[in-house]
């Protein structure tokens, strides 16, 4: 890990030179159902993910990958295969993420990347159903007693670089005419350091990643204070290339599968005794009325195996970020629009 | 008139064949990789270009030589991050030298401590990755006490976490004049050594050159000073909020690249010159003993010159090194070119355009170091008459 910054250009270099270089093979390979076919073809999905984000898409000790978003790559391969494991890993940089998709080098991104119209247009992708709503925050040491990120005025802020995190916290500053001086350092460790050194008196990132680091690097997170503002709105989305619908819908239907299993009640435990259900809403979704499949080009059982293995949404997010892990994050934006939150699956037929 | 075939047995036909088929190739493989570039990311539907340059860069940066704000654009971002490697190079090349001269020295002393501490000096710094002393460097840095309980090291000078803050002199007119004075003096003390050289070479006399320059120097600006009524108001930092205010300052970031980049290279520089000084003859000076020199005169007008022969191109090896070494700034927070183009990619998606900058600035950073030690080089290489 030491060598990651000097890594990250040269990757970046490496992907530029790949762009140049894998045209060979690919030039003119962009019509629709390339990635599709590919990955049915290969057998597996090739998922790019966080480096190592805890709740998102971590390592654990032995090499296994778990998270929200590694979730969301093991119920695309479930759709598509009925198998959850076929699922090969790209651990990306900020940097790297958006270039790794555009060349082919990855299927599927789904490395909490916030979905934003330039990303959806000039880089040339598209983004599925956002399956983690999260805003950027401050987190400081509640030695300081701030309440408000409004009291940040001549602050120093720890930033993380490669994202939208950088013209955000310039945005806020500005628009609410208070200065502040920012240290970037790209490596997570090294930026972490300094802010729990005292460095900087604000660390800034989504919430939910200022709530994975203090879970990881703090003993006492009382110690640390997540002001309440929400700077930004950053719709964490998985995105795909443009140019095939067949795999952008797989794979957004996949997601509203997961969300539409929660609606229904449906858990991994509860969906073999659901294929018996007389609800005519569960038996499209479990594919005992077949059409739905075959609309999406899978087995008809795509969404069963997607639950079966995976999980429903609420599932995923209680094991990865919510009360059954160390992040302990409210269910919030993210709950079920019948919950009060923004969880909602178009209808399933 | 020779025919064709017999053309192609001269060698220097066949020269300009073979030379005139590689640049062809070249320039072949360069096209396809661009234009291959190009329409796959047009397929991709990735917009191409550096349009982006103009647009609003939208973030802000840490530290900056120019007054630069959200609101310019990412084209003066990039000039910001240019200017502040710059800045962290031309110091650190200052800084080594010195450093890397005095190491180099100390290795050839006799005396046993200075001569083993040299040593030291140059095994382990050499054979530590760079990027790791940057950390240590930084982590240093960072353990400092926080702004509230700086160490006042000097009454004004804070040293803290946030970096050392220390008064600087109000500005105000006279300061102008003494700078002009200043220069017209270093003008003056040029002209003064120029003259003491052809005063001992015409007469074979020797001239006070020393003790005339630093007075040519030193007294026009002292005298516009205190003709102007000695202007002398300190901006002393205070500490207000988070942070001192007021003052000049230096980040733990700068201080942090400055030294790593500085130490690092020394090592290496003090091997050049070690190497130097021993490439030149021990006969050199016992000739100079003989025609009675003092040993002072005899490193300064035997030893040094002929050792710069030897030194100055692997020298500007390491001055090339130094200033590409400055792009691990990226590891440590200081925002450099490699940061500040990194964020800027990131935001556009140019990523293409953004590395393709950073090969072509840093490209040009290093010929102009070059073609300068190439030009020093020219000047100290021996002349032959």
């Amino acid at each position: 890990m030491k060598t990651r910054p000097v890594k990250s250009h040269l990757s970046a270099l490496a992907i530029a030179a790949t762009l140049s270089v894998s045209a060979l093979a690919l030039s003119g390979t962009a019509q629709a159902g390339a990635t599709f076919d590919g990955v049915k073809q290969k057998g597996y999905v090739q998922c790019g993910v966080n480096l190592g984000l805890y709740g998102f898409s971590a390592p654990d000790d032995k090499g296994k990958w778990s998270g929200l978003d590694v979730d969301m790559c093991r119920a695309v391969a479930a759709a598509m295969f009925g198998d959850a494991e076929k699922v090969k890993y790209t651990p990306l940089s900020a940097q790297q993420r958006l270039p790794a998709l555009q060349s082919g080098e990855i299927d599927i991104l789904a490395r909490n990347t916030t979905r934003t119209l330039t990303r959806d247009t000039a880089n040339g992708l598209n983004f599925g159903p956002t399956n983690y709503f999260d805003g950027q925050g401050f987190m400081v040491s509640a030695k300081l007693g701030l309440k408000s990120a409004k009291q940040l005025n001549g602050a120093t802020v720890c930033v993380l670089p490669g994202t939208t995190t950088e013209q955000n916290v310039s945005d806020y500053f500005r628009a609410n005419k208070m200065t502040f001086k920012p240290v970037v350092i790209e490596k997570n460790e090294e930026l972490n350091k300094a802010f729990f050194a005292g460095r900087c008196d604000a660390l800034t990132s989504d919430a939910s990643q200022l709530a994975a680091i203090r879970a990881a690097e703090v003993q006492n997170p009382n110690d640390y204070v997540i002001l309440p503002e929400l700077i930004s709105k950053e719709p964490l989305s998985p995105a795909v290339r443009q140019g095939d619908e067949e795999w952008m819908n797989l794979v957004t239907w996949t997601f509203y599968a997961m969300v539409q299993a929660e609606e229904k009640g449906l858990t991994s435990e509860t969906v073999d005794a659901a294929m018996t259900s007389p609800d005519p809403d569960v038996k499209r979704l479990l594919g005992v009325t077949a059409g739905n499949g075959k609309a999406l080009g899978v087995e008809e059982n795509w969404a069963f195996n997607v639950i079966k293995q995976v999980g429903n949404y609420g599932q995923s997010f209680e094991r990865n970020v919510g009360a059954g892990s160390k992040l302990k994050m409210p269910r919030g934006q993210n709950a079920l629009y019948t919950e009060g939150g923004m969880m909602y699956a178009p209808p399933m037929k | 008139m020779t025919n064709p075939v017999q053309a192609l047995n001269s060698a220097r036909v066949r020269g300009w064949l073979y030379q005139a088929l590689f640049l062809a190739c070249a320039l072949a493989v360069a096209w396809y990789l661009v234009s291959n570039t190009l329409t796959n990311l047009a397929t991709r539907g990735v917009a191409t270009g550096f349009g982006f340059l103009h647009r609003e860069a939208g973030f802000e940066i840490g530290e900056s030589l120019l007054s630069y704000s959200a609101s310019d654009t990412y084209l003066k971002a990039l000039v910001v991050g240019l200017l502040n490697t710059l800045a962290v190079s031309a110091a650190g090349v200052v800084l080594a030298t010195v450093l890397g001269v005095l190491i180099g020295i100390a290795r050839l002393s006799s005396n046993w401590m200075v001569n083993r501490f040299a040593t030291l000096y140059v095994e382990t710094i050499r054979n530590v990755p760079l990027l790791l002393q940057l950390v240590v460097w930084y982590t240093i840095m960072n353990r400092l006490p926080s702004p509230r309980e700086a160490l006042e090291v000097v009454p004004g000078i804070f040293l803290s976490n946030r970096g050392m803050k220390f008064p600087v002199l109000v500005e105000h007119a006279g300061h102008g004049w003494a700078l002009l004075a200043l220069i017209a003096g270093i003008a003056a003390a040029i002209a003064i050594v120029r003259h003491g050289r052809r005063h001992r070479e015409a007469t074979g006399k020797p001239f006070p050159t020393l003790p005339a320059a630093i007075a040519a120097v030193l007294l026009p600006p002292a005298l516009v000073f205190v003709a102007t009524g000695a202007p002398l108001a300190f901006d002393v930092p205070v500490l207000s909020g988070f942070n001192f205010e007021g003052g000049g300052s230096v980040t733990p970031e700068f201080t942090a690249l400055l030294i790593g980049l500085s130490v690092y290279t020394a090592g290496f520089i003090a091997e050049i010159v070690r190497s130097g000084i021993l490439a030149v003859p021990h006969g050199q000076t016992e000739a100079g003993l003989a025609l009675g020199l003092s040993p002072g005169k005899i490193l300064r007008l035997v030893i040094l010159p002929q050792a710069l022969r030897v030194i100055v191109p692997p020298l500007t090896s390491q001055y090339l090194n130094l200033t590409k070494n400055s792009s691990l700034a990226v590891a440590i927070g200081y925002p450099d070119l490699v940061s500040v183009s990194n964020t800027s990619a990131n935001q556009t998606g140019q990523v293409v355009e953004a590395v393709a900058m950073m090969m072509v600035v840093y490209l040009i950073i290093s010929l102009a170091i070059s073609g300068f030690m190439n030009w020093y080089n020219r000047r100290v290489a021996l002349v032959t008459r």
